[in-house]
């Protein structure tokens, strides 16, 4: 009997763990022979502890499953799949699951993300293997054909970046993979490091090739001991089998991979500060140019993707450019694993293709609010990104459909907030989180987030507002083209947002009950 | 005048003056021994001696700058840039408390204020018994089952001001 209880660090904040115990626990018992799998989550994350049972080659689905209801699911005869009121039927039939496209995030949730077996038996390094057989240039143009653009946020072409890199001459090149997930309503690279490791070790192996590096880092952040703990078990066991190493499958070619801890600063996410962070120093922005890809670490060509950047690039070498552009509209193809997080019914992870719009995502997916209260506002694209009224909800999941409505997809997070937000204070909570995080380099940055916060509590208490709300626009077109990076140059985004969509919230309710008396 | 002051020797290693025990002192010179041929070996390094001290001790400052041959500003500078190293002894138990969006639109806002106050610190500051350390961070990726804490490295979902009590008291019976 082969049982699956995620090992996933969501699952584990709901008592996976206990969870796990308890079925051990209750088969041994029971004199019941279990095979018990650790799995990554299969992004329902609702449903966490999302436990599985194998029944005739079909997973059957049980959740939330705490510790007590496992007696009661032996009692229920879970083993052969009969019905039980935490029961779902099968897995892959759970709407929720079937209605996406899963390209990049196939295998997670599904294999032993400890087993390179299972990874092998699933697909995996099937584009390494194509990889190998074609010279750099073929590579680099197979990922430029694909479309793919870099899924961190700022969706730059991938393969031109690729290209780049292989163009500059160099003894040493690196590959870096930029792992610092600290956007607020994203976790799809979390989940994917832990639920399908080898997955990205490929991808990254992948770039080696495609433009001689030969070392590789992935910068990870503090916060995801899991997945440290998932990737460098992953590294270990590609290095046994030869995956990486001086001689990659006895091709000649060498590539090695090392995990780098972060340490909390939001900023090293951004690439060249994070390139300073490797480089053992404070996390400061670097002025661009020059660009990484000619001057990155240690002065060296360096190619600085994102997790699901690199994790999206075996398929594309096994699949076939065309299969993975024919997903998506206009200038965004593939797919984007999109976040359903904050105050949403069936938060998890979406991964569908580029067009689908935010409303169907909230209501069909995510089944409208968890608080049963209306969605007021949708916050997309991390703490950097607008706040998206109502209004907005039928825009399409497009890289440029929402830089049209002032907003940005960024690495795909979406936080859903019920009526009972308060916009002013998001939009003070954004410039009080500019202030804690900027790298402190430019002034824009350091000084107008302090001030930013001032002027929107002198704003909110009423004190000559229409001055203050001028001052505060003013402010924000400053951080917009002054700053040196993406912090202070989208910090104005949630701001005016909230400022433009929400205006009752910046004024006093007395002043408000007053004027409408 | 010529002679004849004896000639002093400036020694060119100099120990900085330190209170850190012998324990401390060589478990920060074996961090140092063991990762300082790393590229990049300070992050490394500051990571290895919060892991075994549970924070990074003023004194091992200079330490770690003479061994990686750094200025003591330098090292300084890095311990201080990054929210995650503590120069401060924490806690029995460092409590990571998220303060991100997501969390917000789950009463975080209204939780950070009961958490607070059940504790009576502020964020960086350690329980009267020393038994918990609060601190903030931004954003734990768990944003699908918030509110979210992480105690020493065991993230939690789904948090309510009764399950922040029962885990406080659980925390406080461990040592």
């Amino acid at each position: 009997m082969k049982i699956y209880v995620p090992r996933d660090a969501a699952a584990l904040g709901v008592g996976a763990d206990q969870t796990a115990e308890g079925i051990v626990a209750e088969a041994r018992r029971r004199g019941i022979a279990i095979e018990l799998i650790r799995n990554g989550s299969r992004g329902l994350l609702w449903l966490e502890p999302l436990v599985e049972v194998d029944v005739g080659g079909t997973r059957m689905a049980y959740g939330p499953v705490q510790a007590q209801d496992v007696a009661g699911l032996f009692d229920a005869d879970f083993a052969s799949g009969k019905p039980h009121a935490l029961s779902h039927g099968a897995t892959a039939k759970i709407p929720y699951l079937k209605k996406q496209e899963r390209l990049t995030f196939a295998r997670v949730g599904i294999t032993d993300p400890r087993s390179l077996e299972d990874y092998k038996e699933h697909g995996g390094y099937r584009g390494l293997a194509a990889a190998l057989t074609q010279k750099p240039a073929d590579i680099v143009a197979s990922v430029t054909a694909s479309g793919l653009r870099g899924r961190g946020g700022a969706a730059f072409p991938a393969g031109i970046k690729w290209k780049t890199v292989l163009s500059t001459p160099g003894a040493q090149k690196y590959i870096v993979c930029n792992a610092d997930e600290g956007d607020s309503g994203t976790f799809s690279d979390r989940m994917l490091m832990e639920g399908d490791p080898f997955v990205l070790i490929e991808g990254m192996t992948i770039a080696g090739l495609a433009t001689g590096a030969t070392q590789g880092y992935i910068y990870l952040r503090w916060e995801y001991p899991q997945a440290k703990a998932a990737l460098e078990a992953a590294i270990a066991a590609a290095a046994t089998a030869g995956f990486l190493g001086q001689n990659i499958q006895g091709s000649g070619k060498a590539f090695e991979l090392e995990v780098r801890m972060g340490a909390g600063a939001y900023i090293c996410g951004e690439e060249t500060s994070l390139l300073e962070s490797l480089e053992g120093k404070r996390g400061q922005v670097r002025f661009k140019p020059p660009l990484p890809a000619i001057e990155g670490l240690w002065g060296k060509p360096t190619v600085i993707n994102n997790v699901i950047t690199f994790a999206s690039v075996p398929i594309i070498m096994d699949r076939g450019a065309e299969y993975y552009q024919h997903f998506g509209m206009g200038r965004s193809r593939g797919t984007l694993p999109m976040q359903l997080a904050g105050n949403i019914k069936q938060g998890g992870l979406v991964e569908i293709a580029f067009g689908m719009t935010l409303r169907e995502l909230l209501y069909d997916f995510g089944g409208g609010s968890f608080s049963g209260r209306p969605i007021r506002a949708v916050q997309v694209g991390g703490p950097l990104g607008a706040y998206h009224p109502e209004s907005q909800f039928d825009t399409p999941l497009d890289y440029e459909a929402f830089a049209a409505i002032k907003g940005m997809l960024g690495h795909g997070g979406i936080v859903a907030f019920d009526d009972s937000v308060d916009m002013a204070a998001q939009a003070r909570y954004a410039m009080e989180f500019c202030a804690i995080e900027s790298c402190g380099k430019c002034t824009p940055c350091r000084i107008g987030s302090t001030r930013g916060v001032e002027v929107i509590d002198r704003l909110i208490a009423g004190e000559n507002s229409a001055q203050q709300e001028a001052i505060l626009r003013d402010l924000c077109e400053t951080l917009t083209y002054g700053s040196l990076c993406a912090l202070g140059g989208l910090t104005p985004y949630p701001v005016i947002s909230a400022l433009n969509h929400f205006p009752q919230d910046f004024v006093k309710p007395s002043r408000a009950s007053s004027a409408a008396g | 005048m010529s002679n004849q002051a004896p000639r002093r020797v400036i020694p060119i290693k100099v120990e900085p003056p330190s209170s850190l025990s012998a324990a401390e002192r060589s478990t920060v010179l074996e961090a140092c021994a063991r990762l300082k041929k790393l590229p990049g070996a300070l992050l490394p390094i500051l990571h290895a001696v919060q892991e075994a001290l549970r924070f990074v001790p003023k004194d091992a400052v200079p330490l770690i700058a003479q061994e990686l041959n750094l200025s003591v500003a330098e090292v300084h500078g890095v311990v201080t840039f990054y929210h995650y190293f503590l120069s401060e002894r924490p806690g029995r138990h460092v409590v990571h408390f998220c303060r991100a969006e997501a969390c917000q639109a789950l009463g975080s806002v209204a939780l950070e204020a009961h958490a607070k106050a059940s504790l009576g610190v502020d964020f960086h500051g350690t329980t009267r018994d020393g038994a918990i350390t609060l601190e903030p961070v931004y954003c734990l990726g768990n944003c699908a089952l918030g509110p979210s804490l992480m105690i020493d490295e065991q993230l939690h979902g789904r948090i309510t001001p009764e399950r922040f009590d029962a885990l406080m008291t659980q925390s406080r019976e461990r040592t």
